[in-house]
């Protein structure tokens, strides 16, 4: 047991030592949250666009006021006829371009209906989606007061109620993947990492034929970013939480014993690939490359999984991330306990199972 | 099994010892003796199966077959002793070099389960004997190469091993400062520990009281420098390698 603590004693070291190792455990966790949170935002603001308007009557002028007043849209510029279309999207400052039609004023009073054009540069289809369902809201909205009055034979409204929510905070959404990539990062590259490095300055060597056992080995390197990794869970709660309002709905001993248990699972992965790179490159490219990749893009952290080709969703079945953040969101935003999330822990931890028999294993037979 | 360690007789007793893998034969029926105090030089080109029966020396391989005793331990079922009982030190060295030269001794210390009380008293006379006092607190990647080696030759002896194993121990060093480690290994061969040493270095290979040379798995030659130089005619240990090394041809 001294023997093991002296061990993670001199982890610790190495860790605190190296400003590379620090800037990664603390730095980067942070500035990734940040980025996150803030400028990956599936919210709009500002969006700047152009208005065609043929009428300049009354009517139009109180729409124009009521987009330009919502705070979702900025005026770039007033154009006089469709031939400028074309260019200003071109130029790429404006996403979109909102037409009134002739008479407009006239036409509504006289024929009860009207026509706004809105054409959106889709080079970018998400965001052309959104400002469209914006400006067709605010248009909308217009209606429904002006005319408040008159009625409408059987209309069917439909209200939509964001439930978990409410404000549509892409935050809430970034966060929990946020958290599911840090811990994969510290966890898995960084103990891949640290045990490639001893393979290459020949400290493996000399550990493997002093009386330590493989297994303390193995525990001494991955101990502190077991307990590093759960600081950095913490500090990535903490932060969504006061800087973004991401509740913690749940109950905070399932939120920890998640944690702990994906940790787990990425730790093991990290020895997994310590027994197969040589060196602290090899174990960087293929923590990079395989596991940084797939939880980005197949984890439903930024995709949608049901978006994708059939054959994607089927791979993403085998991404512990996917799992981590789809039971990360039902604690934190829905306050589901283990009565919903027990499937999601049950896979982790059979991946955690396989991946921790399948490194010890590996790692004994490094040593023959 | 246990057996008692008498401080006559072999330290190292290697019988008919063979290590295969799959179909490759690294280790051909290697038989040799070490005694207690002997520096014993382990000669060969790369691919000669050196390293496999150095690692089955040192408890990190089961033979495939043969007599394999370290120590006073067999090397099928003793393994661990084997491990707590001798020193080992590798080419590069291997110190952290981002502890200071006291946290390495601490460290090799604790992995040894040596006692606070001992481990102080030993650290402070290794480091007056090696000049190191004033580096105490240095970290040791700054160290120049010379005082690393000794640091790493001093760190693989501090439990008090039977054997040390120095696996080329000269790797980059001057021929001056190789002079003043040999020394050091006298020294400590003195006090009865027996040295185990690879080499590249034909000129440490004329200071070892008894050389083998290994080739493709076998061991070729095994006698006192002198004896093989004048078995094969020749006034260097380079000139013995080189003969060897054309019969085979």
């Amino acid at each position: 047991m001294n023997q093991l603590l002296g061990f993670v004693k001199k982890e610790f070291t190495h860790i605190f030592r190296d400003s590379r190792t620090m800037v990664i455990l603390f730095g980067i966790p942070i500035i990734q949250l940040m980025l996150f949170g803030y400028v990956i935002t599936t919210e709009i603001k500002d969006a700047r666009i152009a208005i065609l308007d043929h009428s300049n009557d009354n009517v139009t002028r109180e729409i124009k006021n009521k987009i330009l007043s919502s705070g979702y849209f900025r005026l770039d510029a007033n154009l006089m006829n469709e031939n400028e279309i074309d260019p200003i999207f071109k130029k790429g400052n404006v996403k979109e371009v909102i037409i009134f039609e002739r008479n407009f004023a006239q036409r509504l009073e006289r024929e009860g209906t009207v026509n706004v054009q809105v054409i959106a540069d889709a080079s970018d289809p998400n965001t052309a989606q959104m400002l469209y369902n914006y400006t067709n809201g605010i248009v909308q909205d217009y209606t429904k007061k002006k005319y408040a009055g008159f009625t409408i034979p059987l209309q069917i409204k439909s209200e939509v109620r964001m439930l978990y929510n409410e404000n549509m905070v892409g935050a809430f959404m970034y966060v929990p993947g946020t958290m599911a990539l840090i811990l994969m990062l510290i966890s898995a590259m960084m103990t891949s990492i640290t045990i490639a490095r001893e393979k290459e300055m020949g400290t493996m060597e000399i550990l493997l034929v002093s009386p330590l056992k493989a297994t303390h080995i193995v525990l001494g390197k991955v101990a502190p970013y077991l307990l590093l990794s759960i600081i950095d869970a913490i500090v990535v709660v903490c932060l969504g939480n006061m800087v973004f309002g991401v509740p913690i709905r749940g109950s905070i001993f399932v939120l920890a014993f998640l944690v702990i248990l994906y940790i787990t699972m990425a730790l093991s992965l990290g020895i997994l690939i310590s027994t197969v790179a040589n060196s602290q490159q090899v174990a960087m490219f293929i923590s990079g490359f395989a596991l940084m990749l797939p939880t980005i893009l197949l984890s439903g952290f930024i995709f949608p999984i049901e978006n994708m080709p059939y054959p994607l969703q089927l791979l993403s079945n085998f991404m512990p991330p996917r799992w981590f953040i789809d039971a990360l969101k039902q604690v934190m935003l829905k306050g589901n306990g283990l009565a919903y999330i027990w499937p999601n822990v049950l896979i982790l931890s059979t991946m955690t199972t396989v991946f921790l028999v399948l490194s010890i294993k590996k790692f004994r037979l490094r040593l023959e | 099994m246990k057996e008692i360690k008498s401080d006559k007789g072999p330290i190292i007793q290697v019988k008919d010892l063979v290590k295969k893998f799959g179909n490759f034969v690294a280790v051909d029926h290697l038989t040799f003796e070490v005694n207690k105090g002997e520096i014993f030089g382990f000669l060969g080109a790369n691919g000669a199966g050196k390293t496999t029966a150095i690692r089955m020396l040192c408890g990190l391989l089961e033979p495939t077959s043969g007599a394999l005793r370290v120590a006073g331990f067999d090397g099928y079922h003793q393994r661990e002793e084997i491990k707590r009982n001798i020193g080992y030190m590798s080419q590069k060295f291997s110190l952290y070099e981002d502890l200071t030269v006291y946290e390495n001794f601490r460290l090799y210390a604790g992995i040894y389960g040596i006692p606070r009380k001992e481990r102080i008293r030993k650290t402070d006379e290794l480091l007056r004997k090696l000049n190191l006092e004033e580096s105490r607190d240095k970290l040791v990647g700054g160290l120049p190469l010379g005082w690393k080696q000794k640091l790493a030759f001093s760190l693989a002896l501090f439990h008090n091993p039977a054997v040390v194993f120095l696996d080329e121990p000269s790797g980059g060093v001057d021929p001056l400062t190789r002079r003043t480690f040999w020394d050091l290994i006298y020294e400590v061969a003195h006090q009865g520990v027996t040295i185990f040493v690879t080499t590249h270095y034909m000129d440490e290979a004329e200071y070892c009281n008894r050389v083998a040379i290994m080739s493709e798995g076998k061991i070729v030659a095994l006698d006192t420098p002198a004896a093989l130089k004048s078995f094969y005619k020749t006034d260097s240990m380079d000139g013995v390698f080189l003969k060897i090394a054309r019969n085979k041809e």
